[in-house]
């Protein structure tokens, strides 16, 4: 059990050292990227005429989903080799959309573009970190609570549920997404949602019980029990309806996905290691089992709280 | 098998002997989640309570031709069937309610109260009782949901049902979402609390 549990956390700090790819232009312009929140940064592939350079209106900046909102530039500054400019904006830029910078008559060219976006990778981690700690699932979103107030009580048995169902959540939310994209959306099926999405789920469950007791039943032993109640788990239903409001493409719906599981994982982990402890202690007779845990758990969701606003890339 | 029990002690069993919320702690992401206001409880308990008599009555109607060894299955379907009448409803006729639960209503169909009475009642019994044993289900969950929605409200805004009754916020604290586990834990040891000491009264 424990390999599997180690198994998934390698994957998703592995997945975190992903390196970052930039965006790579041709011509004038060789690289682009957000500096502040108001900045833009240009790189260009040869030294340019300073007094060109920093000339605003040689500049058309616009978020590529609004080619027709031009972002006002209040200022450029150019580096002393005349190989960067720094665009300063007078307002903040959304720096989770992709904007397309335009340059235009400096250093003897006609015109040349660049998009500017974050790294894709980036971005990716932010939407597992965001699912795992600042949207927890559990603490903040209030989601998957019968399972978890159920399954919490011993270290051993949050750990076998977690696992289990991480592993269901993003085998079925994968396939989820592909039904949604290529059949109730195309088909303008939008409405059977629900049923569709419960249903691969129960399939899920139903295929992963039925090959664990035949592949590895030593497996099936220990993980088999969890096996029915992550049906009866919110969550499991909330992640594909999120992907598909969202219209998240693969790549995050995956890390959506995971980032839900293992944050499921995390709560359950924490809680059941609190509540081994009460156990121990003395509580009024009234408040033993349930209500104490309730409170612990409002404990926990308020220090979740300290999450939000958590950016890292 | 039929049950023995009347009706009247169906419908009373749901809402305070095996309360989905209080007693039998099932179904408590909603209790949580969006139980700060009376209204929002009544909106989602009556969601609540239209899917389980629904899918009570439905599963107890057919329960001759379902296998044995799909039937949970058959249950997640039925219920996400109900699921999706109430939640296309919703949409259309309270647009305005219905943004404020949000997902709340679609998850509905994970629920374990719903598929737990299913198993253990509607696929035995008659079609009558069944109906009964769902209404008192879906009635105990409002009647919680409600409850905590009423505390929430009146401790936390001084207000029932947005109107003002206080005119001061006695513990601001009580509207915070983070507040719901707190407010639920509270309620719960409190009920035992209570439970317990007419129990010690009763034995004297």
């Amino acid at each position: 059990m424990n390999r599997i549990l180690y198994t998934l956390l390698l994957l998703i700090f592995g997945l975190a050292g992903f390196a970052a790819t930039a965006w790579a232009a041709d011509g004038l312009i060789s690289g682009t990227e957000f500096g502040a929140e108001n900045e833009i940064i240009v790189k260009f592939s040869k030294a340019v005429d300073k007094a060109e350079a920093a000339d605003p209106s040689h500049y058309i900046v616009f978020e590529e989903s609004d080619p027709d909102i031009r972002l006002e530039i209040s200022s450029v500054t150019v580096a002393d080799n005349g190989k960067q400019a720094v665009l300063t904006f007078t307002d903040p830029l959304n720096s989770s959309k992709t904007h397309i910078v335009n340059v235009s008559g400096i250093g003897g060219v006609e015109q040349a573009s660049s998009p500017v976006s974050k790294s894709y990778a980036g971005y990716l981690i932010s939407v597992l970190i965001s699912a795992l700690l600042i949207n927890n699932f559990v603490f903040t979103k209030y989601l998957g609570l019968c399972v978890f107030f159920g399954t919490s009580k011993r270290k051993e048995t949050a750990k076998g549920m977690g696992v289990v169902f991480t592993i269901v959540i993003v085998v079925a939310v994968s396939m989820s997404w592909v039904l949604y994209q290529y059949a109730l959306k195309p088909y303008h099926l939008d409405y059977l949602q629900i049923v569709v999405f419960i249903g691969l789920v129960s399939l899920t469950v139903q295929a992963v019980d039925t090959v664990l007791r035949k592949v590895n039943p030593v497996l099936f032993k220990s993980f088999g029990v969890y096996l029915v109640l992550v049906i009866a788990n919110c969550v499991i239903i909330a992640v594909p309806l999120l992907m598909a409001s969202n219209e998240y493409n693969y790549f995050e719906t995956f890390m959506l996905s995971l980032g839900a599981g293992g944050g499921f994982l995390l709560a359950l982990y924490l809680m059941s290691s609190v509540r081994e402890r009460i156990e121990l202690a003395k509580v009024p007779k009234s408040f033993k089992g349930l209500p104490i845990a309730f409170i612990v758990a409002g404990q926990f969701a308020m220090a979740f709280l300290g999450f939000s606003g958590l950016q890292l890339f | 098998m039929a049950t023995d029990k009347t009706n009247f002690q169906l419908v009373a069993n749901g809402i305070l002997k095996e309360n989905p919320i209080f007693k039998l702690a099932l179904s408590m992401c909603p209790a949580v989640g969006i139980s700060t206001t009376v209204i929002n409880g009544l909106m989602l308990g009556t969601a609540v309570l239209f899917v389980q008599v629904f899918s009570s009555v439905t599963i107890s109607l057919l329960k001759n031709f379902i296998h044995p060894r799909i039937r949970i299955p058959t249950y997640t379907l039925t219920i996400a069937t109900w699921v999706t009448v109430i939640d296309l409803s919703l949409a259309a006729y309270f647009p305005a309610a219905y943004a404020k639960m949000g997902i709340f209503v679609k998850i509905i169909v994970a629920f374990a109260i719903i598929t737990m009475r299913l198993e253990m009642f509607a696929c035995k019994e008659k079609v009558s009782s069944s109906f009964w044993d769902g209404l008192g289900m879906g009635l105990g969950f409002l009647v919680g949901m409600v409850a905590i929605g009423f505390v929430r409200e009146l401790l936390g805004s001084g207000a029932i049902l947005g109107y003002d009754v206080l005119g001061f916020k006695p513990l601001l604290f009580f509207i915070l979402p983070s507040a719901g586990f707190f407010v639920v834990g509270l309620m719960m040891g409190f009920f035992n609390w209570i439970e317990a000491s007419y129990s010690a009264r009763k034995k004297r």
